[in-house]
């Protein structure tokens, strides 16, 4: 058991946090479920492109397009191909992983304004790129995805825990999203403090050092974007599935740069910023235009304002603070009040041993 | 929500306790989830952020006339709370969110949600969890045709392929030698006009020259109608949303054309004619059908229903009474209120539906006169009644007689 | 041959309006090597303003350049506020920034102002003029021209006052600016102010033809960004050159290639992005290498 005590305490804040996901769709109901699965979802495609924008430097503004090959990856092979919709999960990953490799090449001769002025075209199009293969995508009709029924054992399973009914398929999604979660970010976290990951910070701390230091820039960086668009073309059939319905209409422009958003607010660089960022980019939405109405002390007049001034506004007033005062997002905030809070307790005495705060992280 | 929550359970608990003291009341109730004894909760989820955020104010209007009807005393006595959410015209946000309205907020019915794609993504999830969808907000075909299989769900509009047959009829009766180009948007929006006019046209199907489609990212059209100049049309049909069907008009007198124009009911809205004329375009004698009253039109100044709209309208402090959408939103509500009426004492889902699907008969003061709403045990397209119109001198004129195309989509 | 000589006229009608945005774009870029995402909403809200003081009864020639003012002031104030504390910050933060301010003027004039398309006078006639068989309007023409005007006063501005050389120097050479006694922050904001007046104008020309409303520049933007990146982007006689080449392009390539038609236009605009970067990065006229910021 020493092991255990001796375990850092972020091991423990990750158990804790862990647990709580775990036993999540057992207090709360089958549609909540379904909510926090997209958090989940928008979760993962974030720590993608963390691993992109964070870790390697190369920014993407269109990480919505990637999650719209995921998408219909899973949707066509489960809809025309009548493949088990599991199956078609990683199938999506890897399919779009080299999608994302593909696009890695062409953005290694592009600089970082440049490629965000790429990017950010391709999230534009997208729509317009769906709708054409018809006889693929079906157009504009879209494709229906029935919802996924949970194995017997898992239903069983969650009955007896729970004592209630069996499981939902809203349930199941849960913790499909749950289990992705967790690989996904337990092979992030391995990825960054390896040494793929201090290649990659390395370039992203300057390029001509690192490839002076034997590193093969232009390799790690591909490699990042095919991981990244890994993560989002899982997110994106999870996506698909956990929203029974995929169309043009679902990858516009705002879910590119909601995902953005969402990395930046969360923190990037860190490997919980991207669970942050997820819950920020599924909630403030939702509470911008609900939130307010449902509260009666808010005059009419005030109320309508809000939602039609709606989470745009929100999102751009955001972006551009967190960027000017807090360029380390939400996980930056959290880590540098630890410190100051620790530092105070434990007084001035602790300072003197060399203990220095976190050195804020460029971005 | 958590600070209803309570009161709401504290309210519902005295009504229990009173109606078993006090069992004179007349007559027993049959209701469902969503209906209490003072409230009826409907839901509706519509863009009013994003791309299609113009037409947000529907839900606003609808909502203006649940009010007037709850000011004077509801519907028996209950009611109607209205619950608007924002969907951005995303299918990925229109699920969450009417699982949200169905399973937490526990809705009665959806009434009038916006969109084709919006609206087809939770189709099969209303249809499961047997919760009306009721008067969508989009005149697909889809919706009263594949009736039988969704048996749930219903349109209300007059379906897009109904609309254009009309204007096939007016080609193959009156211009039988007419060269038709056609302009559409690349969506089921635009290829069910198509269908539609293809079908209407039936053996006459080849006067179509040429055909172009636009993206809604486009900037101009421009290039399409150029190309639909050049193959030798004489006659234009423009299948467009209002700002490109405006832009469109405003091109083709830019580049000197002048062809006969058929423009779609969605985007003949007399404030739109008079923006494109000040575009530029030359729009007289175009061509359209209408079956709604045009708030604009002076000739319906003195009329009972706009009078009626007028006050509706002046619930809703953000809306302008003059925009075609908000009389729209109006007409539509003052369908679920008939028919929330007319299920009397039976306010179950089932009956909802059954009335609203099969038992339509209603003269709605906000429609063109002689507009009759009519559903069928075999016909689930409730509006199929529409007029020619012809722009003229600032304004549209009624042209003929109401033409039925009831039966002919199949 | 009459078709396609309306193909490429409306296509230049097009391409004026791109060319216009794009010089906006341009100048943002020589200030401080930064691609200006918010530029077309700038452009778009100051439109509104316009439209806001007409419909308060001021005409169009004193509303014209009052707003033109108001958006130099805008320009100014928002690289003081929001750029300035990123000034210095990688190139990532002040895209982000600026995709920020985007957003964020695009809801703020949906809830100002409204989503209905509306009608913004001109003053250009809308007759047409025959050139060669095919027509074009004055109202279009008159966008090449003023678009022609904002650039040859920018170019006298920028290469023939003092203040345009403080101003270049300041962008080039800031540390070298500094100790010749240039003050470099107040020249990055005053470049702000020039592109954010240049986009008024530009969103007062386009705003007959493409309606005013809150979503108007949203894809003029990408061809904005084809058309700068195009005729390279610190260029502003390539912005208004490629301008014209891309929008003559989409129109062609929407007539004529099979598979394109005319919904993918935008993806020809994309094509374009991406062949001129991967290509020739420093596109028609650029001459430096792509400089990072």
């Amino acid at each position: 058991m020493r092991f255990l005590t001796r375990a850092p305490r972020r091991y423990w804040v990750v158990a804790l946090v862990v647990i709580v996901f775990a036993g999540l769709p057992t207090q709360v109901t089958s549609f909540q479920s379904l909510e926090w699965a997209e958090v989940l979802i928008f979760a993962i495609v974030i720590m993608g492109l963390n691993l992109l924008v964070g870790y390697s430097g190369q920014i993407s503004l269109g990480h919505g397009a990637l999650m719209a090959a995921g998408a219909y990856t899973t949707a066509i092979l489960v809809h025309r191909y009548h493949i088990g919709y599991l199956a078609t999960v990683p199938i999506a990953g890897v399919l779009t992983g080299l999608l994302g490799f593909l696009i890695g090449i062409p953005a290694l001769r592009l600089s970082a304004l440049y490629l965000a002025l790429a990017t950010f075209a391709l999230a534009v199009i997208t729509p317009s790129l769906i709708k054409r293969p018809e006889n693929l995508t079906q157009g504009v009709q879209g494709i229906l995805l029935p919802p996924p029924d949970p194995p017997d054992w898992a239903s069983s399973l969650f009955a007896t825990v729970t004592g209630g009914p069996a499981m939902t398929s809203d349930q199941w999604l849960y913790y499909l999203c749950f289990a992705a979660a967790i690989i996904l970010f337990w092979v992030a976290w391995n990825i960054v403090r390896r040494r793929p990951g201090r290649a990659l910070i390395a370039i992203r701390d300057g390029e001509v050092a690192a490839a002076a230091s034997g590193v093969n820039v232009a390799g790690y960086k591909t490699l990042a974007f095919g991981l990244s668009a890994f993560y989002a073309g899982i997110a994106g059939s999870l996506y698909g599935l956990a929203t029974g319905f995929v169309s043009p209409d679902t990858f516009p422009l705002s879910l590119s740069f909601g995902l953005l958003v969402g990395a930046v607010i969360g923190g990037l660089g860190s490997i919980a910023g991207p669970l942050f960022g997820g819950i920020f980019t599924f909630w403030l939405p939702i509470m911008s235009s609900q939130f307010v109405q449902t509260q009666s002390w808010i005059p009419d007049q005030v109320a309508s304002v809000f939602r039609n001034a709606g989470p745009s506004v929100t999102y751009g007033a955001l972006l551009i603070l967190i960027m000017i005062f807090a360029p380390n997002g939400l996980a930056g905030l959290i880590l540098s009040g630890y410190a100051r809070l620790r530092s105070r307790l434990r007084g001035v005495g602790e300072r003197t041993t060399g203990q220095l705060p976190p050195d804020p992280q460029t971005v | 929500m958590t600070r209803t929550g309570p009161r709401l359970a504290a309210a519902a608990a005295f009504l229990v306790f009173t109606a078993a003291c006090g069992s004179s009341s007349g007559g027993t109730v049959a209701t469902d989830v969503g209906i209490t004894s003072n409230q009826i909760l409907l839901g509706n989820t519509i863009a009013q952020t994003g791309p299609a955020a113009a037409y947000g104010t529907i839900a606003n209007a609808e909502n203006a006339y649940f009010t007037y009807i709850n000011n004077q005393g509801g519907i028996n006595g209950r009611k109607i709370k209205f619950v608007i959410l924002d969907d951005g015209y995303n299918p990925a946000q229109t699920v969450p969110l009417t699982k949200q309205l169905v399973e937490q907020n526990q809705v009665f019915a959806m009434f009038s949600g916006l969109g084709t794609q919006t609206q087809t993504s939770v189709r099969d999830y209303m249809n499961t969890q047997k919760v009306p969808q009721l008067f969508v907000a989009t005149g697909a075909t889809t919706w009263g045709l594949d009736y039988s299989s969704h048996s749930w769900t219903l349109g209300w509009q007059p379906p897009y392929q109904g609309e254009a047959r009309i204007y096939a009829k007016d080609i193959t009766t009156n211009h039988t030698g007419a060269k038709i180009g056609v302009l559409y948007q690349n969506d089921d929006y635009g290829q069910d006009y198509l269908k539609g006019l293809t079908d209407g046209l039936g053996a006459s199907a080849s006067l179509i020259v040429d055909k172009e489609s636009y993206d809604v990212t486009a900037t101009s059209v421009a290039s399409q109608l150029v190309k639909i100049k050049a193959s030798g049309a004489d006659t234009l049909f423009i299948f467009a949303t209002p700002a490109f069907t405006i832009k469109a008009m405003a091109t083709v007198t830019a580049i000197g054309w002048a062809p006969r124009l058929y423009i779609n009911s969605v985007s003949d809205v007399a404030t739109y004619m008079k923006i494109a004329e000040k575009a530029g375009a030359k729009v007289d004698g175009a061509i359209s059908v209408g079956y709604i009253k045009d708030p604009t039109d002076p000739q319906w100044a003195n009329d009972d229903g706009m009078k009626l709209y007028r006050t509706v309208i002046a619930n809703c402090s953000t809306c302008d009474a003059n925009n075609g959408f908000n009389i729209y939103g109006v007409a539509v509500a003052y369908t679920m209120v008939d028919v929330l009426k007319l299920a009397g004492s039976n306010l179950t889902r089932a009956n909802i539906i059954k009335i609203a699907s099969s038992q339509l008969n209603e003269s709605n003061p906000f429609l063109l006169p002689g507009i009759n709403l009519t559903t069928t045990s075999s016909d689930h397209f409730p509006i199929m009644q529409e007029q020619v119109i012809q722009w003229s001198g600032e304004q549209w004129h009624l042209q003929g007689s109401i033409i039925d195309e009831r039966g002919t989509i199949k | 041959m009459q078709e396609f000589l309306q193909q490429v006229l409306s296509g230049i009608a097009s391409g004026g309006i791109y060319a216009s945005l794009a010089l906006a774009l341009v100048l943002i870029y020589n200030a401080m090597g930064l691609v200006n995402f918010a530029q077309g909403e700038m452009a778009m809200f100051a439109t509104f303003l316009a439209f806001t003081l007409i419909g308060h009864g001021l005409s169009y020639w004193i509303a014209l350049p009052i707003t033109i003012a108001l958006a130099f002031i805008g320009g100014i104030v928002i690289q003081r506020v929001v750029i300035r504390p990123v000034e210095r910050a990688p190139v990532l933060t002040l895209v982000i920034v600026t995709l920020g301010l985007a957003t964020l003027i695009n809801g703020l004039a949906g809830f100002l102002f409204g989503y209905l398309p509306q009608s913004f006078p001109s003053p250009f006639s809308v007759q047409t003029v025959n050139i060669l068989g095919a027509a074009a309007s004055y109202r279009d023409l008159g966008v090449i021209g003023v678009s022609a005007v904002v650039l040859v006063l920018v170019y006298l501005l920028l290469q023939r006052t003092t203040l345009g050389l403080a101003m270049r120097a300041a962008a080039f050479h800031p540390e070298a600016s500094r100790l010749l006694g240039v003050r470099v922050s107040w020249m990055l904001a005053l470049g702000w102010g020039l592109a954010s007046a240049v986009g008024a104008v530009s969103g007062i020309m386009v705003a007959p033809i493409l309606l005013l409303e809150p979503n108007m520049m949203q894809t003029v933007i990408i061809y904005a960004f084809a058309s700068a990146v195009l005729g390279g982007i610190e260029s502003p006689l390539g912005a208004v050159i490629g301008g014209l080449i891309v929008g003559v392009t989409v129109n062609l390539a929407g007539a004529y290639v099979p598979g394109v038609g005319g919904d993918l236009q935008l993806a020809v605009a994309f094509a374009i992005i991406i062949a001129v970067l991967v290509l020739r990065p420093s596109g028609l006229l650029g001459r430096r290498a792509v400089r990072r910021a």
